[in-house]
């Protein structure tokens, strides 16, 4: 085992900020979109990172099960997702999230 | 520094480059390619950790579904792609401040805890035992099926939402 | 094989309710394929229904119950320190009842088809939801005689209730010129209430066995050890938990089963279509109560001699009686059968109070076939007549006509003949005439109540109290046979009394087809009870042994058989002298001016519904209106008013000294502050999302810190 489990955390971590920054910067739904998709990765790289170097050896599967699932999720939440962006671009001509405040007053 | 550890940090960097393209790049469409980059990057990174399973579905699903659906989403709605498109928010330097931080105190927790890891080698039948454990009654059968689930209410709800009416 | 379908067993309610679920929400605007996927659901449960029965008849010496049933366990609910488990079980007294149920509720669907109109111009406009109802009620009671505890019986009884109440007063819109008669709506409230009433004496019954016994599952409950238990600890002196909770458990049954004093609501539940009556009355509703006093037998008699069974026997037997006289002086066809329904359950309550418990599930099973058939009868007479209203008086809607009247009736033999000769199989049934069903099961309730008179009872039932429940049952089974013989003359004897009776035709095939079948069973089904080859007693009393006693066997007692023959047969031959030696001609009981006064308090029904109104919903309402009229007018009104003088002058001095130079500037200190306050945490409101998430982002940055901080 070469590469240690602290590593692949703090890749980990770091991609989930940048994921969050991307998330709150961006004025665009595609791009926050794609924020959430980078800290959804990041959630995955930790499961697997504890998958091989706790779990393997008590035999257990979870941290790849679970990434699985993560994956199912990510999907569709990205179908969801693009089709609510569409659809709202198709109504209000624009996907600037600063634009959609209808629900304030 | 070995050569997993070379290409570990080489992969890591792809990885990172490719995230901090995303969130900065002005170019939306750019940034999507960045998004790409990345997603690969994280597929290596899986092989790695030898989870090899994971790592072609990363590239089937993420590169190969969601990156490429969010291309097109950005070409259907083409107004993205013009040059004086402001691509920041008034609140980026709260963001940007708020994931420094979080990363800072993230890397400090991490670094302080002592992780219960073992060595051990993945077994051979590593992917067939994954395929037991999703179809086993006692183990992941449910979270499997409520998987398959939402992804089909996911399915009709997309379908619903971006119908033209 | 067997254990193959006894695993399925849950099933059975799973297809009505199946079915309901489809028509609400997908085919209730197609009419036809409603009707079709109701009877296929309850077709499906009356299959697997049918299967079950044999094969456990072939086992019945393991399934009898109280204990050895099958158990289909299903799910257990955590309690904290205990396990509730929730389950279903197969033995033969709930194969039994999956003998009855689903095929007369198949009829009963069959023949809703015809009355409901469907096809004709004047269909009922909620016809698929009519079905959808049904299909519902069929659920619930499958699911009830199913059950293995009492939580899931009471979610079965619960949802029979809420069914009652929506088909009781399905034709919720329908309103009388006269406002003395109770309309559907009311008819279903009332259905609703009364019941209620006793489910909640039930429930606290549950409740108590449960901190006793910390199990709701009958196998459990009704194991030698936990009876012993319940029988030899005390709730208060002289009162063993195990009578306490069976008596509050029959409180239950008391209102299922519209027994006396709750009985009020079952004739005027006939409001609702006829084969909603035939539903409640033969196979749903009223035999749950039975059943549920049956299933819990046990219990009652856990307690040697107790008070219980005392209770059970004498409500009975009382019923039995009180509810036959008042059914001699009703001329609403079907509100005799009403009375009838409450008296004959009154029968298999009295049997179950003196310990005959078979007979009194063989009465059970006998009573809803014929009683099934009486109903949907009784449907297709008041159809045909008032089809003859429509053509005789056709586009008229001057006065009101009652088709239910028998008055209006008459000679209806001639012009509905499958229907009248159906009906009179049931009416022989139902008085106990040889070789009928009604005559094997009455008797052997009558024989088991005679035999306990003369040797003593089981269970410690006195023998006095045994020959009280047989005289009080043979009084009833004369005036039984008197109101049915009164009824079939009434209305298929003799020449018809109006022109909608003269033009009546013979219904549709859908609704004669039913009473054909059913008329079979009524005349057949008896020959399984006989007292030389009882399958009833091989099937579910032989090898019960309730705390080590054998249950009784109902002998033959030529005695007894004789008297009860004799005694409908006088009441037959004295109906037939009245009514049918010849046939009235005009709209006047001869009973009224024999009987006189009697008769108008019969008519009456003794005046229960007086009596509840003036004594209970009067005196509620009369109460509540003293409270108020005591807190508005006596006490509180002028309170307040001295109050507010005396306010009023204090704030007229308090106004000039304090309030215009203090208050006044606080509160709009106060208040201009909070506009500014406002203003400034409506920026915060910006209603874009990413403020917000960054607010949450920042949220558990701070919880993560303070957890280092900590750590």
């Amino acid at each position: 085992m070469q590469v240690p489990l602290s590593w692949y955390l703090i890749v980990a971590a770091a991609l989930f900020c940048i994921g969050l920054y991307g998330a709150l910067s961006r004025r665009n739904a595609i791009g926050i979109l794609m924020g959430v998709e980078l800290m959804l990765n990041s959630v995955n790289i930790n499961l697997l990172a504890f998958w091989r170097h706790i779990e393997v050896a008590r035999g257990t599967l979870t941290g790849q099960v679970f990434a699985i699932i993560v994956i199912t999720v990510a999907a569709a939440e990205a179908a969801v997702g693009l089709a609510l962006i569409i659809s709202a671009y198709r109504h209000r001509k624009t996907v600037d999230v600063e634009d959609m405040d209808l629900m304030k007053l | 520094m070995n050569v997993s550890q070379g290409v570990f940090i080489l992969l890591s960097a792809v990885v990172l480059i490719g995230a901090a393209g995303v969130v900065l790049h002005r170019n939306l469409f750019r940034a999507a390619l960045f998004l790409i980059l990345s997603f690969v990057g994280v597929s290596g990174l899986y092989i790695l950790l030898e989870a090899e399973l994971l790592a072609m579905v990363q590239l089937l699903l993420y590169v190969g579904a969601i990156a490429i659906l969010i291309v097109f989403a950005i070409m259907v709605s083409r107004q993205l792609m013009s040059p004086q498109f402001r691509d920041r928010n008034e609140q980026w330097v709260g963001g940007l401040l708020v994931a420094v931080v979080l990363f800072a105190v993230l890397a400090f927790i991490l670094l302080q805890v002592n992780w219960p890891t073992a060595e051990a080698a993945v077994p051979e039948d590593a992917i067939a035992q994954l395929g037991q454990a999703l179809v086993e009654g006692d183990q992941f059968v449910l979270p499997f099926e409520v998987a398959s689930v939402l992804l089909m209410v996911a399915l009709v709800g997309a379908v619903i939402i971006a119908r033209e009416k | 094989m067997t254990e193959f379908f006894f695993n399925l067993t849950w099933l059975i309610p799973l297809f009505p309710l199946a079915s309901f679920a489809i028509i609400v929400l997908w085919t209730n605007r197609n009419r036809l394929l409603s009707t079709w996927i109701a009877w296929i659901g309850i077709g499906l449960a009356w299959i697997l229904g049918w299967a079950i029965l044999f094969l456990a008849w072939g086992h019945s010496s393991e399934l009898t119950p109280p204990t050895h049933g099958y158990p289909v366990p299903l799910y257990s609910i955590p309690t904290g320190t205990t396990e509730l488990q929730l389950g279903f079980q197969v033995d033969t007294l709930t194969g039994l009842m999956l003998f009855m149920v689903p095929f007369v509720c198949l009829m009963i669907f069959i023949y809703s088809k015809g009355y409901m109109n469907y096809g004709r111009e004047n269909v009922d406009p909620r016809y698929s939801r009519f079905f959808a109802y049904i299909s519902l009620f069929a659920c619930g009671m499958l699911g009830l005689v199913i059950s293995d505890n009492f939580v899931t019986l009471l979610i079965f009884w619960e949802v029979m209730g809420l069914c009652s109440y929506l088909l009781i007063g399905f034709w919720f819109d329908k309103s009388y010129s006269d406002p003395k008669r109770i309309t559907p709506k009311q008819a279903g409230l009332k259905a609703f209430l009364t019941t209620r009433i006793g489910d909640v004496i039930m429930l606290a019954g549950m409740l108590l066995l449960y901190s006793q016994v910390k199990t709701l599952t009958f196998r459990e409950i009704f194991s030698e050890e936990t009876l012993h238990h319940l029988a030899t600890t005390y709730a208060f002196p002289g009162m063993p938990w195990a009578t306490l909770c069976a008596i509050l458990i029959f409180g239950g049954a008391v209102g299922k089963s519209a027994q006396f004093p709750l009985h009020v609501w079952l004739p005027d539940a006939m409001e609702g279509p006829t084969p909603v009556s035939a539903l409640i009355h033969a196979a749903t509703m009223v035999s749950a109560g039975v059943y549920l006093v049956a299933r819990s037998f046990p219990l009652f008699v856990a307690v040697e001699g107790g008070v219980q069974l005392a209770v059970v026997a004498f409500i009975g037997a009382f019923t039995a009686l009180f509810s036959s006289t008042i059914a001699v002086a009703q001329n609403d066809i079907k509100r005799v059968l009403a009375y009838s329904t409450v008296s004959q359950l009154g029968y298999m309550i009295a049997a179950l109070g003196i310990g005959a418990y078979v007979a009194a599930v063989f009465h059970l099973i006998t009573h809803a076939f014929f009683k099934a058939l009486l109903f949907l009868g009784s449907g297709s007479v008041i159809h045909g007549v008032e089809h003859g209203h429509h053509e005789t008086h056709h586009g008229s809607h001057g006065h009101e006509f009652d088709a239910n009247d028998m008055m209006n009736m008459g000679g209806l033999l001639q012009r509905m003949p499958v229907t009248g000769w159906t009906f009179i199989i049931g009416a022989l049934a139902l008085t106990g005439i040889f070789p009928w069903a009604g005559f094997w099961s009455k008797d052997e309730i009558l024989a088991d109540a005679w035999n306990a008179f003369q040797h003593g009872g089981h269970f410690g039932v006195s023998s006095g109290w045994a020959f009280f429940v047989w005289l009080f049952l043979t009084l009833a089974a004369f005036l039984t046979a008197f109101y049915t013989g009164r009824q079939i003359f009434l209305t298929f004897a003799g020449t018809p009394r109006t022109e909608a009776a003269r033009h009546a035709p013979e219904s549709v095939p859908s609704m004669t087809w039913p009473l054909i079948i059913l008329a079979g069973f009524a005349t057949f089904l008896g020959l399984f009870g006989t007292p030389w080859a009882n399958q009833f007693y091989q099937l579910i009393g032989q090898k019960a042994e309730v705390l080590g006693e054998h249950l009784p066997h109902g002998e033959f007692n030529p005695l007894v058989a004789g008297i009860s023959t004799v005694v409908a047969l006088s009441g037959w031959f004295i109906a037939w002298l009245i009514y049918g030696r010849e046939p009235l001609t005009n709209p006047v009981d001869p009973l009224e001016k024999r009987l006189g006064r009697l008769y108008i308090w019969l008519k009456n029904k003794w005046y229960f519904d007086e009596l509840y109104m003036n004594y209970i919903v009067h005196p509620s309402v009369r109460l509540a209106q003293a409270c108020f009229a005591f807190d508005d007018k006596l006490v509180i009104d002028p309170l307040v008013d001295a109050f507010g003088r005396f306010g009023r002058w204090l704030s007229e001095w308090l106004k000039d000294a304090v309030d215009i130079p203090i208050v006044d500037g606080i509160v709009n200190g106060v208040g201009s502050v909070t506009a500014k306050f406002g203003e400034f945490m409506r920026a915060t409101q910006t209603g874009k999302v990413q403020n917000y998430l960054l607010v949450a982002a920042v949220t558990v940055l701070l919880l993560l810190v303070l957890f280092v901080v900590r750590a």
